[in-house]
Formats: C-alpha cells, sequence, structure tokens
C-alpha cells in the first residue's frame, strides 16, 4: 500500500489532534499526526515556564488514551510525550499543510514544504490561534529574527528592533526598553487600532526618545553586519525618505497572525455567517459540511483542553462508525432527571429544539453544547423566576406551559408568554438590571442559558440574532411606552424600528437637527451636552434603558442638544409618526413624557448655570463611568493618602488589593482610582474559555475560582482592573479583581475603611448628584 | 464635597461628646463632697471609670482601623467620634482629678492624656488641611509619574546639553545627579531643597559643589552662558536648555512639597501613639497604685 496513504490524517498536534492520534494508534488504525511546528501541542510549550496548565470544566470526566490532569505545563508536556511514545502514534513534525483537495475516495493534503498524503478521513485540529505571520524578505532565516519574546528581562544591553505596530509589538517594545536600545518599526504613520493604554505609551516613549520608530517603513531584508562591526545584523528598511539600515542585536517581528478561518474555508467547509465568531457548522458527529473532513477543538467551539481531548477519541469512534455516546452523556441524564419526561437525552434535546422555534436553527452538536451551558427548571405555579432590578443576565426559553411578565412600575400589565416563547432578552443585551419580573405560570418548563452560550449563538447565526433583536424592540416599546399592548399590536411598529451601533464618541444627534425619531437605548450610555458661548458643555448622562430625543418630537422643534455615545452604545430608533401612534394610545404616557421633559429642561438649565459641573460630567464619561454600574471614587479633599483603603482589600481578599488608589486620573477633587467599575456590558466577559466571570445579582462582577488563568480578561479590561495574582498560597496565578466584597457582610471593605469618607462608591443614579455636590 | 469626618451625620458625635462633658460638669458642680473634690469621692469614682472606659474605646480605634472584616460601624465613624470622644476625656479626666496636680504618676497619666489629645487635635487639623493641598500640587498626577516626566526632562536635557557641546554636558550631569529629593526627616518636613550644583570653577582649574536651591544657581549660570552667546542657534538651544531646567524645577518643586506634606501627615502620630502606649502604661499605674494603698 502506499506509504503517503493512511485512512485518517490528523491536522494539527495541539490536545484535541494528539488525542485522536492516540486513540487511533491504540485502535490500531491507520493514521498520521501533522504537525506545522517542530514539538507537541506548540501553544502549551509557548506557555512561560512552569505555567499552571487547568483541567476544566471540573464535571466533564476525561475520555481518552493520553493522560491529563491540572499540573505544571513541563509534566503536562512530557506525560503527552511518552504517552504518544507509548501508543505508538505516527506524528511528522514540521508539516504544513497548504491545500487540501477531495479526491475521488478520500483527501489529499498537500505539504507546504512539498509532498503530500493522502487520507480518508481528514480530522481538523488546528485551533484558532493561526499561525503566525513571518518575515518574507531575503535574510528573514537568519538567527537573529524571532517572532516571540517569552522574558524580556532575559536581554541586556542590546540593540533590539520590533517589527509591527499592534498591541504586541508595543508591549514587547516597551518591556524590552528597560534594558535595551529598542526601535520599532511601524508600516504606516501611526499607531491605529491598539488599546489606548499602549498608545499612549509608545507615543510618550518615542517622543521621550526611550524607543526610537521609524514610521512608513518596510523591512527590506535582513543582513549578517561585516566582520568587526559593533552589532552582528543590519536590518534594512524602505522607508519614505529612502533605504535605512539599522545595525541591530535582534529582531523581533510582531505582524499578527493568520486566522485559520480563511484556510479552513478553502477546503470548502461552510460557515453559517461573516462574523468572525461564527463556527463552522458541524454535525453531532463533529462532521463538517464536506462529508470525511471533521473538525474538534477550539476552531469547532470546544477551547478547553479536556473538550479537544474527548472530542479527539469520540471523532475517531464515529469514523469507524461506532455509536458511542459523548462523555457528557451522564451530565445530560442528571440534568434532565427532574423533567420527569421519560424521554432519553437525545431524545429531550430534539424536543426542545422542535418546542422552541428560536432554537430550530441550531445545528444538534451546537445544540448540545448549549444546553451543557443551560439548566433546565420546573418551576411551582407562581414562582418568581427573576425580579425587577435584578442584574441577572440569563435567557430563558419556555418548553412547556405558561410564564407571567410583570411590565411598568406604577401599574403593572401582566403580560402571558406561553410554551416556545423566550424572556429576559432586554438584561442579555443591555447588561442593565431586569426590567420586569417573571412569574411562572402552571406546569412551566423553562431552559435557562447563561448570557455568554447565547450570545455565541447570535453572533454564529443570523437567524437568531434577528429574532431576538426583533423580540426586544417590541419587549422595550411595551416597557417604555405601551405596557398594556401586545405584540401583535406592536409588530408593524417594532419592524419599522431600527437598530443602531454607535461607536464611543459618535454623535447620535446634533443640536439645531430637525427633531424626527426616538431613542431608546439598549445598551451603552450617552452624554447630552450644548452650546453654551460657543463652548460645547455636557449637561447630563443618560444609561441604558431610558430615552433621548423626546423634547424634539413632543414640541416638534429642533433638537435642544447634542447627544453622543460614551461608549460602544446600541439605541432603538422610532420614527415621530410611531411615537405619535403611541402616545395617542395611552393618555398617560403623555403626561408621563411631559413630566420627563420638564425635569430634563430644569436640569439643563442647571447646569448651564454652572459650566463645570459639565466638564466633571465629562472627565468622568471619559474615564468610563459611562458604562459603569458601581464604581470607587476618591474626594481628594479628604484623603490623607492612607491606604487603608488598599490593605483593607488585601485583607479581605487573599493579600492581593483589587484597587490602586494612587494612579488613576483627578479633575475637580475627584480622583477615580484603578477599580473595576463593574461595568453594565462588561469587557472583561467577551472572552473567558471557562466562563468563570460572572454578574451577581446585585450587579457585582467577580471572578470564580473555575478561572485557568490565562489573562483574556486583564487584556480585555480597558481601565486595567484585572490583575493575575495567587488566589491561595503557592496557588496558580488567576484572575482577581474587585468583587465589591459580595461575601462580605456590610458591603465593600475599601469604603468602610475609610477613615475620612473620602472613599465613596456611585452607580448611574446618583452620579448627577454627586456632581452637583462638588461644586460645595 | 463629601462631609469631612467633623460634621459625620449631623454631628453625631460631637453631640454625644458635649452631653457626656456637660453632664459631668454638672455633677460636679452639683456635688458637695465632706473633703475638697478628689478621685476618691463616689464622683470622683464614676468619672474615673469613664475616663478609663473613654481611653480604652479611644485605643480601641488602632484595633478597629486593623479589622478590615469588621462590620462593627465603619472607620469613618469610629474616627468621628475618637475625635470628639477624645476632647471630651480632657474635661472628664480633669474632674475626676479635682484639679490637684502633684509630681506623681497620677499626674503624670493626666499629662500623657492631655499630650495624647493635642497632638490629635493637630492631627485632625492636618487632616482637614493637607489633603486639599496635596491634591492640588499633584494636579491630577501620581509620585510615580512625576518621577517618570523627571526621567523624561532629564534625558532631553542632557541631550540638548551633548548638542551644546563644552561646559554644558559636565555641568547638567552635575546638577542632575545632585538633585536632591528627600533627606533627612528634618529636610523633608522642612521642604528644603538640598540641591547642589557643581560649576566650573572661576578660580583657575577648581570646581566646586555650590547650593543649588530650586535650581536657581543652574538657572544663573545658564542665563550668563545666554548672555554671552553670539550665535543665533546657539542662543535658541541655550534658551530651550533653560526652559527644561525650569519645567523641571517645578517638578522637583511639587515632588518636595508632596513629600513635605505626607511627611506632616504621617509625623504627627509620631507623638500620638508612643504618647497612647505610655499613658495606658501610666494610666495602669494609677489604677493599681489606687487600689493598693488606699
Amino acid at each position: 500500500m502506499d506509504p503517503g496513504h493512511h485512512r485518517i490524517a490528523i491536522v494539527g498536534a495541539g490536545p484535541g489532534g494528539l488525542s485522536a492520534a492516540a486513540h487511533a494508534a491504540r485502535l490500531g488504525v491507520d493514521h498520521v499526526l501533522l504537525e506545522a511546528s517542530d514539538a507537541h501541542a506548540h501553544t502549551i510549550q509557548r506557555y512561560q515556564k512552569g505555567k499552571h496548565v487547568m483541567a476544566e470544566p471540573p464535571v466533564l470526566p476525561l475520555r481518552a488514551d493520553l493522560p491529563f490532569e491540572a499540573g505544571t505545563r513541563e509534566t503536562v508536556l512530557t506525560r503527552w510525550q511518552a504517552g504518544l511514545e507509548a501508543a505508538g502514534v505516527n506524528i511528522r513534525y514540521g508539516a504544513e499543510v497548504g491545500a487540501i483537495e477531495r479526491q475521488a475516495s478520500g483527501f489529499r493534503l498537500a505539504l507546504k514544504g512539498g509532498g503530500a498524503v493522502t487520507a480518508e478521513h481528514v480530522v481538523f485540529a488546528i485551533g484558532m490561534q493561526g499561525n503566525l505571520r513571518r518575515l518574507e524578505v531575503p535574510g528573514a532565516d537568519l538567527p537573529c529574527v524571532q517572532y516571540q519574546l517569552d522574558d524580556p528581562d532575559e536581554y541586556r544591553g542590546e540593540v533590539i528592533v520590533v517589527v509591527g505596530a499592534g498591541d504586541a509589538a508595543i508591549e514587547n517594545a516597551v518591556a524590552l526598553a528597560a534594558q535595551n536600545e529598542v526601535v520599532i518599526v511601524n508600516r504606516i504613520d501611526e499607531f491605529a487600532r491598539v488599546k489606548d493604554g499602549n498608545l499612549k505609551l509608545i507615543l510618550k516613549s518615542i517622543e521621550s526618545g526611550r524607543i526610537g520608530c521609524y514610521y512608513r517603513s518596510n523591512v527590506a531584508a535582513v543582513e549578517r553586519a561585516p566582520a568587526g562591526s559593533a552589532r552582528p545584523f543590519v536590518l534594512v528598511l524602505a522607508t519614505a525618505d529612502g533605504e535605512a539600515r539599522i545595525a541591530c542585536d535582534r529582531i523581533i517581528a510582531r505582524i499578527g497572525a493568520i486566522p485559520p478561518r480563511r484556510f479552513v474555508e478553502s477546503c470548502g467547509i461552510a460557515f453559517p455567517g461573516p462574523d468572525p465568531m461564527a463556527l463552522p457548522s458541524l454535525t453531532a458527529r463533529y462532521e463538517s459540511s464536506v462529508p470525511g473532513l471533521y473538525v474538534i477543538g477550539a476552531l469547532g467551539g470546544y477551547p478547553l483542553i479536556k473538550q479537544a481531548m474527548n472530542q479527539g477519541w469520540e471523532v475517531v469512534e464515529y469514523i469507524l462508525g461506532r455509536d458511542v455516546r459523548p462523555a457528557d452523556h451522564p451530565l445530560f441524564e442528571e440534568k434532565f432527571a427532574k423533567l420527569r419526561f421519560g424521554l432519553t437525552v437525545d431524545d429531550t434535546l430534539a424536543r426542545f429544539q422542535e418546542r422552541i422555534p428560536l432554537y430550530r436553527e441550531i445545528n444538534p452538536l451546537q445544540f448540545r453544547e448549549f444546553m451543557l451551558g443551560s439548566q433546565v427548571h420546573r418551576p411551582e405555579a407562581g414562582a418568581v423566576i427573576f425580579r425587577r432590578n435584578d442584574y441577572t443576565d440569563t435567557f430563558f426559553a419556555i418548553v412547556d406551559g405558561e410564564v407571567e411578565i410583570e411590565i411598568g412600575e406604577e401599574n403593572p400589565y401582566r403580560l402571558r408568554l406561553g410554551a416556545g416563547n423566550f424572556f429576559g432578552e432586554m438584561s442579555l443585551l443591555s447588561g442593565r438590571r431586569r426590567s420586569a419580573t417573571a412569574y411562572a405560570g402552571g406546569g412551566c418548563v423553562l431552559v435557562e442559558s447563561p448570557r455568554r452560550e447565547v450570545l455565541k449563538l447570535i453572533n454564529s447565526l443570523e437567524a437568531v440574532r434577528h429574532h431576538i433583536d426583533r423580540h426586544f424592540v417590541i419587549r422595550a416599546i411595551q416597557t417604555a411606552f405601551a405596557p398594556n399592548a401586545s405584540d401583535e399590536e406592536l409588530a408593524a411598529v417594532a419592524e419599522r424600528a431600527k437598530v443602531n451601533d454607535f461607536k464611543p464618541g459618535a454623535v447620535i444627534f446634533t443640536e439645531g437637527d430637525e427633531a424626527d425619531t426616538l431613542h431608546l437605548i439598549r445598551s451603552g450610555s450617552v452624554a447630552v451636552s450644548r452650546n453654551i458661548g460657543g463652548r460645547e458643555i455636557v449637561t447630563s448622562y443618560v444609561a441604558a434603558g431610558n430615552y433621548v430625543g423626546e423634547m424634539g418630537l413632543m414640541g416638534r422643534t429642533r433638537r435642544a442638544a447634542t447627544v453622543r455615545a460614551n461608549v460602544a452604545t446600541e439605541t432603538v430608533s422610532l420614527g415621530a409618526a410611531d411615537f405619535d401612534a403611541l402616545l395617542a394610545r395611552n393618555p398617560e404616557l403623555r403626561q408621563k413624557v411631559q413630566a420627563l421633559v420638564r425635569r430634563r429642561l430644569a436640569e439643563n438649565a442647571r447646569i448651564a448655570a454652572q459650566p463645570q459641573t459639565g466638564d466633571i460630567v465629562s472627565f468622568l464619561m471619559q474615564q468610563g463611568i459611562g458604562e459603569a454600574t458601581d464604581v470607587l471614587l476618591i474626594d481628594e479633599g479628604l484623603c490623607i493618602g492612607c491606604d487603608n483603603c488598599e490593605k483593607a482589600c488585601a485583607s479581605t481578599h487573599d493579600g492581593t488589593s483589587r484597587l490602586n488608589r494612587e494612579a488613576g486620573p483627578t479633575y475637580a477633587r475627584l480622583h477615580v482610582p484603578t477599580s473595576c467599575r463593574h461595568c453594565e456590558d462588561p469587557h472583561c466577559m467577551t472572552d473567558c474559555p471557562p466562563d468563570a466571570i460572572r454578574r451577581a445579582p446585585n450587579g457585582e462582577v467577580y471572578i470564580r475560582d473555575n478561572c485557568i488563568g490565562c489573562g483574556n480578561c486583564e487584556r480585555n479590561c480597558p481601565y486595567g482592573v484585572i490583575q493575575m495574582a495567587a488566589r491561595e498560597e503557592a496557588g496558580p496565578k488567576k484572575a482577581v479583581k474587585c468583587d465589591m466584597c459580595k461575601d462580605l457582610s456590610g458591603g465593600p471593605a475599601c469604603v468602610r475603611a475609610c477613615p475620612t469618607g473620602a472613599a465613596i462608591r456611585v452607580g448611574p443614579e446618583g452620579l448627577l448628584d454627586l456632581v452637583a455636590r462638588v461644586e460645595r | 464635597m463629601q462631609e469631612s469626618l467633623l460634621v459625620y451625620r449631623r454631628l453625631r458625635y460631637l453631640w454625644v461628646a458635649s452631653a457626656l462633658a456637660a453632664a459631668a460638669v454638672v455633677a460636679y458642680a452639683l456635688h458637695r463632697p465632706p473633703e475638697p473634690p478628689n478621685g476618691g469621692t463616689w464622683l470622683g469614682y464614676t468619672l474615673g471609670g469613664i475616663a478609663a472606659a473613654l481611653v480604652l474605646l479611644l485605643a480601641a480605634f488602632g484595633i478597629r482601623k486593623r479589622a478590615y472584616a469588621s462590620t462593627l460601624g465603619s472607620v469613618r465613624g469610629w474616627l468621628s467620634a475618637h475625635v470628639y470622644l477624645g476632647l471630651a476625656l480632657v474635661v472628664v479626666m480633669t474632674l475626676h482629678a479635682g484639679f490637684q496636680f502633684g509630681w506623681n504618676v497620677h499626674t503624670l497619666a493626666w499629662v500623657l492624656a492631655c499630650l495624647v489629645v493635642a497632638s490629635g487635635i493637630v492631627g485632625t487639623w492636618f487632616y482637614l488641611r493637607y489633603p486639599g493641598q496635596m491634591s492640588r500640587n499633584r494636579a491630577g498626577e501620581t509620585r510615580e509619574q512625576m518621577l517618570a516626566e523627571l526621567a523624561d526632562l532629564d534625558r532631553l536635557a542632557a541631550k540638548q546639553a551633548a548638542a551644546l557641546g563644552g561646559e554644558f554636558p559636565d555641568v547638567m550631569m552635575s546638577a542632575r545627579d545632585r538633585s536632591a529629593l528627600g533627606g533627612s526627616a528634618f529636610a523633608i518636613l522642612a521642604g528644603r531643597d538640598q540641591s547642589r550644583v557643581v560649576l566650573p570653577g572661576a578660580h583657575a582649574g577648581g570646581s566646586q559643589a555650590l547650593p543649588n536651591p530650586s535650581q536657581s544657581r543652574l538657572l544663573d549660570w545658564l542665563g550668563h552662558e545666554l548672555a554671552e552667546s553670539t550665535d543665533g542657534e546657539r542662543t535658541r538651544q541655550i534658551h530651550e536648555l533653560m526652559t527644561l531646567v525650569n519645567t523641571r524645577r517645578g517638578l522637583l518643586d511639587r515632588l518636595r512639597r508632596d513629600a513635605q506634606i505626607r511627611a506632616w501627615l504621617d509625623a504627627w502620630l509620631y507623638v500620638h501613639v508612643p504618647a497612647t502606649t505610655m499613658l495606658l502604661a501610666a494610666l495602669a499605674a494609677h489604677v493599681i497604685v489606687v487600689f493598693l494603698y488606699w
């Protein structure tokens, strides 16, 4: 038989690929494992020395022919290496697959270095990291060129050129500049698309001469310096002013990675949508839209090591045509036991998909994963599912029975929802508190899903997004203007309403414009400003869940103020005619809106008389208070700098203070220390592999113990309030941040420990009051 | 903006302390003991007991301040009470003594208590006075930011001096190396600038380190060089260097002022806390002596 032909070719020797290959080897199935780098588990190899590797989620049993449990990077790698050898895995290093073609029977995998492998089945386990972009110039293979920087302290007294203008390049350059002479090379004439903090850092370093910079320059070549030169290498740059030569010791190229999606698509695998978060469409047996081509691990939406290893084992079983139950089967059995449906796990899942139209669009594998993260409930009739003003953000679908949603405060109205409907999308999308109270009806069966799982669905399935959006608009209009209108009555209005996205700082409408729309703020917050004596003065701040633009619509006048997004903001806009129709439906509503207009006019007049107040509001908005639910502020007129707040925080939180009192900006006596703002839509939650970041019912954003220490949240937080620290002595480093002392009675220790009353915590409701007091 | 510790909860502890002191004064005025008023009458014992309890309560602030997980009131409330009850203590213990003073351990306890209260009054005054000054002096920057800015200015000044050549690099380096921040506790509290600079000696061959408070000596020298310069480009460069030195001077002054304020915010505790420890010892001696030698 052809030695280059195998039954199974596995691409990528990460946890999933290793496990698949080990299982194939154990079963004696002819296979090959192709790895582009020169070692197994490339990503884990690149972890820093001694890093603790976690085995999440703990409830999931491991099913693999390779050992795996939490431990140091070295232990994990050594045990895998031993496992590979014991199983007799056929692994080829330095074999990067360049293209995959379908053939009459099976596939042909062309390797980048030349040569090819053919196989009946292909398992893709290439992860999401992508391949690092490399310099493609003469001399790029010289030993002075590297693409990684493990420990900047390793280098001293060298001349180092950092190529690239992204966050990684800047962070490397700044870290290296402490002990070396550093030059950074940027292709364009600015540092675009980097974090604000990094931008300031690099510009300041360049300005002060700590780091040299070549703008609008491209690397042309790398050469060895002539013998006797002070530095062994020369980097040749093509700049706007001609050629430049930099004598150097080392070149670190941080020019990004090529995301794997393009390559995956080139193999014919379909994705459900254009969103970069979208996952390839897979069957329950990990088979992609190309029969015979399987996808496992992070690329298929399973970023955790244990999941990927289990899938590696299972995919080989499936390829062999065996019917094995997935490793999570017992978890589902337990989860569904209380439903007393008397159905198998697969039938129960199928029934959920059949009963809930929203979930019909989802492929069974994705739905299974979605359900693994979700809970099922059988609440007693009349039980409260969530209360108005709770900070929970889960999403509910009704499988059986009925739910009543109580909308409105003064004259509450109960809306009945039957099987197949869903609710809870308001808080899910806005990150704000619950806007209504939900009660269970008789015979009620619910699926409760965490925000992250639902967002994953919304991002990968356009149909789900559209469905939830439309629902949100109807519910938002009901809550704000028409509590007693049915979904059907509002359907037409909702169809005409638009969902708008605004970037931070974008103008929603401008003073003096014709007033023709009303904006309901669905997420984020806005600043209202007026031009007073030639200066733009911020007069107010409006949080998500409220609306702006009513003033102009009521009087049919021009806009009395300019409204801008403070942070990334989404609004639902209604046209004037629709708003009029809503007003006509409900005479009380007109009075309510008029009262709001009066209140806002009075507020505007008060602030216009005290321009400094506006400056303080703008300062606070710049500090991200516009998306805060609870923020620590310090009155510098009272702060004696004793740091008792930090000591109290450290003492009540495993010895690490989660706030830095001194750091952070100050304006008009108000100091914003580096401390969590408990954002409405927390940036830190965006990409947490074990879903360890949660929001408590009172609004606190906290990190659970199942944190794997990956550092994503630390990088994603624009306010620098998350640190990596050991939670117990000699324990692994995990992310830590302010949890608002949710487990202590008596409230946040920082505020209670302040001897002078300088430390205060405020939410959006108290902010304008506080600002008014700064004047005094 | 936020209420200060003195007006905490609408002066709650001022009222409590005033009521306590007033009650003590009234009782003392109405009391007609057979002998001159002293600690041995029933009122003397009562006032002594109250005063001792107050001392323990006041000293307990030091424990509460560090009991970070405690839910027993807020530290701010405790401090507010600490201040007012400390003032009341002076009244209560003086009446307890019946104005009888002598060269003995009893009066020592009274003197120490007065010293603790007096240093506490000074501390309270500092707490009210300095934070605003410190905030304005920092102008929104942290000490680390100011130090980083200083390092940047030093680098720019060195570059400029190197471009000028001649005596400039040496002078600038000496001014940088001999710029003083900190120093003895006294120098910090006084905010004294002990910076020096080595200028090219007027005497042939010699250079000497001259006092350079607020970089004034250096600026004088630069001004002199500026006046001497006849080359337009060189004049511009010296002028630029002077601007850098001036900015640097402002920064150094602010850093020094910051250290000074912080030092004063701490300094009074060096009297308050040791005096408290001594007071507790003297109080214990006072109580033991009274009961042993009745």
